[in-house]
């Protein structure tokens, strides 16, 4: 089994986020051009501040050079 | 579920070793998502590229892939083209790779129109050497070569494909990710050579160079917004109004002959000499 810690969910009825923290480099670009000011930057990793304000637009996950932050809809769980 | 990026990278490989906030991984997805929305099938894609840091992409990539010589992707790309015309065909190259050392093989693949769908990241700076000038470079920017400011104007990569030939011609920046997948699909529609080229930042090579402008990327990103101008926004619009302005969207589509079609003809009529 392959160590998945480094993998954050943060979920709401709507959205998923994940991000993979391993290969966040903190560029920050997904965090200044969100629209919604969802995410955040806490150190050098980009983390969600409030999933219920994101409208997955998917702009964050589009503009991740690094395949570090994905946007789905929530499973509801 | 999201995008299943994975099926097409070599996980492995990854993270990859571009700069944070560099732009190539931006052009990777989009051309990842762009295959993907196409339907091309997996295996019979093939990704060329040169010598820079752009060009290290087809090492992270799961394709048919080759990673050749600075200013060359285009050569091996007619090459394999020419093997097997039925393969889908794409080059990555970087500003310096495509119109510096490689500015001939550019111009005539674009006069060709041989299948090739051709990406060119162009940050305006070579930035795997360390910052040098690049036949892109703003005028009066300051690089590793050029420390009291650029002397020579830049070219414009677009309209040098337009006035070489090309028949489809498209850019856009890594900030406009959507536009970028949007133009690579269009770009494997047109049955001949496609360039689209990309703006994309390299705050470590150029940007850090030229601080009055840039104090991080995202400024380097917030230039791309604030610059780029929609093509069909440009019509009726005076020059004055579009200098410093960067137009984006499809800038030319003229179909044409192409050139493996073309060549099979010549294929046959020799065969048929050759048998009677
Ligand atoms: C024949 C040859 N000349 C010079 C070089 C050195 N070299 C390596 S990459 C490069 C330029 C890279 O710039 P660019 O193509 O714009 O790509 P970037 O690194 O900016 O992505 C140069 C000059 C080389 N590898 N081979
Ligand atoms: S854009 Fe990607 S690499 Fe940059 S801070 Fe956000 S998640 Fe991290
Ligand atoms: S999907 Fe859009 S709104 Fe949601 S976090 Fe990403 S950029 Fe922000
Ligand atoms: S040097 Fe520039 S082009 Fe190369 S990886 Fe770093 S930011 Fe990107």
């Amino acid at each position: 089994m392959k160590n998945r810690k480094h993998i954050v969910i943060c979920e709401d009825a709507k959205t998923r986020i994940t991000i993979n923290r391993k290969w966040c480099k903190g560029c920050e670009i997904c965090v200044e051009f969100c629209p919604q000011k969802t995410l955040l930057m806490e150190g050098d990793k980009a983390v969600v501040r409030d999933i219920a304000s994101c409208n997955r637009c998917m702009l964050c996950e589009l503009r991740c050079p690094d395949f570090a932050i994905e946007v789905s809809e929530g499973t509801g769980r | 579920m999201g995008f299943d990026y994975m099926k097409y990278l070599r996980e492995e490989k990854m993270p990859h070793i571009w700069c944070p906030g560099c732009g190539h991984g931006i052009v990777m997805k989009a051309l990842i998502r762009a295959i993907d929305k196409a339907g091309l099938d997996q295996d019979r894609v093939v990704v060329v590229s040169g010598i820079g840091c752009v060009s290290r992409m087809p090492g992270y990539l799961d394709f048919n892939t080759l990673h050749t010589t600075h200013g060359r992707a285009l050569a091996f790309a007619t090459g394999v083209k020419m093997a097997d015309p039925t393969l889908h065909v794409i080059a990555v190259m970087g500003d310096g790779d495509a119109v510096a050392i490689g500015g001939n093989h550019f111009i005539h693949t674009c006069r060709r129109n041989i299948g090739i769908t051709t990406v060119v990241a162009n940050n305006s700076i070579y930035g795997m050497t360390g910052g040098q000038r690049s036949p892109t470079t703003p005028l009066g920017d300051n690089t590793s070569t050029t420390v009291y400011g650029n002397a020579d104007p830049p070219f414009d990569i677009s309209a040098l494909a337009v006035a070489a030939g090309a028949s489809y011609v498209a850019r856009t920046t890594t900030y406009h990710a959507q536009q970028i997948e949007r133009l690579i699909v269009s770009g494997f529609e047109n049955r001949g050579f496609s360039l689209i080229e990309v703006i994309g930042p390299c705050f470590v090579a150029h940007g850090r160079r030229n601080r009055a402008r840039y104090k991080s990327n995202l400024d380097m990103y917030r230039e791309e917004k604030e610059t780029a101008i929609n093509v069909t926004a440009t019509k009726g619009k005076p020059q004055s109004e579009l200098m410093g302005k960067v137009t984006i969207g499809v800038l030319h589509h003229a179909p044409m002959p192409e050139f493996t079609d073309e060549y099979q003809k010549v294929i046959e009529k020799a065969t048929h000499v050759r048998t009677i």
